[in-house]
């Protein structure tokens, strides 16, 4: 069996591919870099594919905490890992968009599904998942309720600020000023999505658009990304862990290579 | 051959070059002769035939940079009130001309300020401030941005003008004739000192290259400095033998590695963060063979062309336009066969950032050969993040190896 780990900023993602190739298993643990979230990860994962370390053959990490993971065969980049997953999973796919919890990033496929070019966000927390999580504290819910609670906006209250700091305090007064907290979630997801079309459009995004990394579970700002992509933006299944998918579909390759 | 005995080697004579150029300036300060800034691509050649003791604020801010110590001249600035947006090389200058002194390297208050307009836009608000600020007069070289392919003629006339008026500025700032003899031997010294370096940085196109790149970074330091010198050109002349010597025995750029990969650097270097930029390379075998530095001095005309002079100057790749630039990008793959390039998006140059992303693209579509951009700054160590940087240069390093049938495919 295979084994691919993504140790993100905020999560854990671990997946386990079967030697006929079949992918047996993932799991998310939402402790990330610096913590030991990926061996629960990885633990998981193998409870749920029913095996154990021993029966990995060849581990791949990836993430932001890849190169102080002991215990990988091999290091690689978010980049290579969410187009390999995604092409593992799916077909078509032209365009990635990733947004995890520190960065956001567009990935360009070829017609093989390699990367072929991509672009990151600049040094800043603006257009990612920290974003987000910036504004659920001041609208006081958790993340993963900011899409339903938007979905009952009837305006887009617009948050001009991109970086988080100033967009927390902007967000503030926008709601001491009266503004529905439905409608500044869906300015906060407008937000986001004008910032990864930018991204999108220096890579010169194509369809099929595919949306990997924990904002794409956020129904209401992929639905926003699409419509400032003017394209249908596509889930990737198992979307949060497809880095650690990718990875584990790496090792399975570079093990047979090795053969 | 004994090492005692050896002769002087071209990264000793490097250093003791630099030594050299600060020591001259320093002396002349203490002698009460006059001390010129000038730009980095300034026509220096007005300036030496002119005996005048001159320093590269440019170079010294990289210095400085490098030397981890920028950010107490740039605070200095900031605290002054300039922009954190204003250039960082302006900052760190600006904020040393407050100080007046560093333990990188000390250099003197200006008498009098060079100002050539090639390089970019900035050059011009930063050293009419430090004009006003320091009292001191400021002779400015116009040169037009070339938004044609060439550089047209009615430019060519205007700035051989611009030239001819600014050795009129200089003789009257030191009150003596300019010597027009001596002027035509420091052409000639100049362009065959360019030559030299072009010849150096040329083979780097020998696989593998016998020069890793960011050795590079430190010869531009007497390139900038010395070009019109008989020492200068030389180190020059030196550097190239051994370069020669080191690629016709097949060595690599490094004795602990091999060169697996050949990049370009697009843009500045991250003086503060040099070895962390060089090193997240090296682990990958990616050498940077060449970047738009060794065409940047490739400044080369007839002796006694003053239009000529006046054109070569104008027509580095800062102050030409897109489609110029990508021709030579797209040469520079060619001939140098790069396997990718390396896109520095320098908070602090917004004249290179301004055309970054449609270069990029278009290099891409031309030659196919992947690429990175990343953000940080040429000497404000808070602009840039090594994770980024890692993250960024291991995708491009896997971009490469799948290129060359690898990743297990
Ligand atoms: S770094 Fe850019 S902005 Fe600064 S002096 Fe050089 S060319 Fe001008």
């Amino acid at each position: 069996m295979f084994a691919g780990i993504d140790i993100g900023s905020s999560s854990s993602k671990a997946a386990i591919i079967g030697d006929d190739g079949r992918l047996l298993s993932v799991s998310v643990h939402n402790q990330g870099a610096g913590t030991d979230g990926h061996r629960q990860a990885l633990e998981r994962a193998l409870a749920l594919a029913g095996a154990e370390r021993s029966d990995i053959r060849f581990l791949v990490a990836t993430g932001y905490g890849r190169m102080r993971y002991e215990g990988a065969d091999r290091q690689l980049t978010e980049i290579s890992c969410h187009a390999k997953g995604v092409a593992w999973l799916t077909s078509g796919a032209r365009t990635i968009i990733d947004v995890g919890g520190q960065d956001s990033k567009a990935i360009k496929l070829d017609a093989a599904g390699n990367v072929a070019n991509f672009a990151m966000n600049e040094k800043c927390a603006a257009g990612t998942g920290r974003f987000l999580e910036v504004m659920a504290r001041v609208l006081d819910c958790r993340v993963d309720e900011l899409s339903e609670i938007a979905a009952a906006s009837v305006k887009e209250v617009p948050i001009s600020s991109v970086c988080a700091v100033f967009a927390e305090s902007e967000v503030i007064s926008r709601l001491s000023s009266g503004e529905r907290p439905e409608d500044v979630a869906r300015g906060a997801h407008v937000s986001i999505a004008r910032r990864i079309a930018g991204l999108a459009g220096r890579i010169g995004c194509q369809p099929e658009i595919v949306m990997t990394g924990g904002v794409a579970l956020n129904g209401d700002a992929v639905a926003c990304l699409s419509k400032e992509l003017g394209h249908e933006v596509l889930v990737a299944p198992h979307a949060q862990a497809i880095g650690a998918v990718g990875a584990a579909a790496f090792a399975w390759e570079m093990a047979r290579a090795a053969k | 051959m004994n090492m005692n005995e050896r002769s002087v080697t071209s990264k000793e004579l490097l250093k003791k070059l630099t030594a050299l150029h600060y020591e001259g300036a320093a002396k002349a300060k203490a002698e009460g002769r006059p001390v010129v800034w000038a730009t980095s691509i300034s026509p220096q050649e007005l300036l030496e035939t002119m005996d005048l003791a001159t320093v590269y604020p440019e170079n010294h801010a990289a210095a400085i940079g490098a030397r981890k110590e920028a950010l107490v001249f740039i605070d200095e600035a900031e605290r002054d009130g300039y922009s954190q947006d204003i250039c960082s090389y302006a900052r760190v200058n600006i904020g040393y001309a407050g100080v007046g002194k560093s333990e990188a390297q000390d250099i003197p208050l200006p008498d009098l300020l060079f100002c050539c307009g090639n390089i970019c836009g900035t050059v011009i608000k930063w050293y009419e401030n430090l004009a006003k600020e320091l009292r001191v007069p400021m002779i400015f070289i116009d040169m037009p941005f070339n938004h044609s392919f060439h550089v047209p003629a009615h430019s060519r006339a205007y700035m051989r003008g611009q030239i001819e008026d600014a050795i009129e500025q200089l003789e009257a700032f030191t009150k003596r004739r300019f010597d027009r003899d001596k002027f035509s031997e420091v052409m000639r010294l100049s362009n065959a000192t360019c030559e030299w370096w072009k010849k150096a940085t040329d083979l780097a196109k020998a696989k593998p290259s016998p020069l890793n790149g960011f050795d590079m970074f430190n010869y531009m330091a007497i390139i900038v400095c010395m070009r019109g010198s008989k020492e200068g050109y030389e180190l020059f002349k030196l550097w190239h033998d051994e370069l020669a010597a080191k690629a016709a025995a097949g060595m690599g750029p490094w004795s602990s590695a091999e060169e697996k990969y050949r990049v370009m650097w697009d843009g500045i270097a991250c003086w503060p963060h040099l070895s962390t930029t060089f090193n997240a390379l090296k682990k990958h075998g990616i050498n940077m063979v060449t970047s738009s530095y060794p065409e940047s001095w490739n400044l080369r005309y007839e002796t006694n062309d003053l239009e000529g002079m006046a054109a070569a100057y104008s027509s580095i790749y800062a102050n030409r336009n897109l489609d110029y630039d990508i021709g030579y990008m797209k040469k520079l793959v060619d001939e140098f066969r790069l396997d990718g390039i390396v896109y520095h998006s320098n908070r602090s140059c917004k004249l290179m950032d301004f055309r970054q992303y449609e270069v990029q693209r278009r290099v891409g579509e031309l030659t196919g050969v992947p690429s990175v951009i990343f953000d940080g700054d040429q000497t404000d160590p808070r602009s840039f993040s090594e994770a980024q940087y890692e993250t960024r240069i291991q995708a491009l390093a896997e971009m490469m190896e799948r290129g060359k049938g690898g990743m297990g495919l």
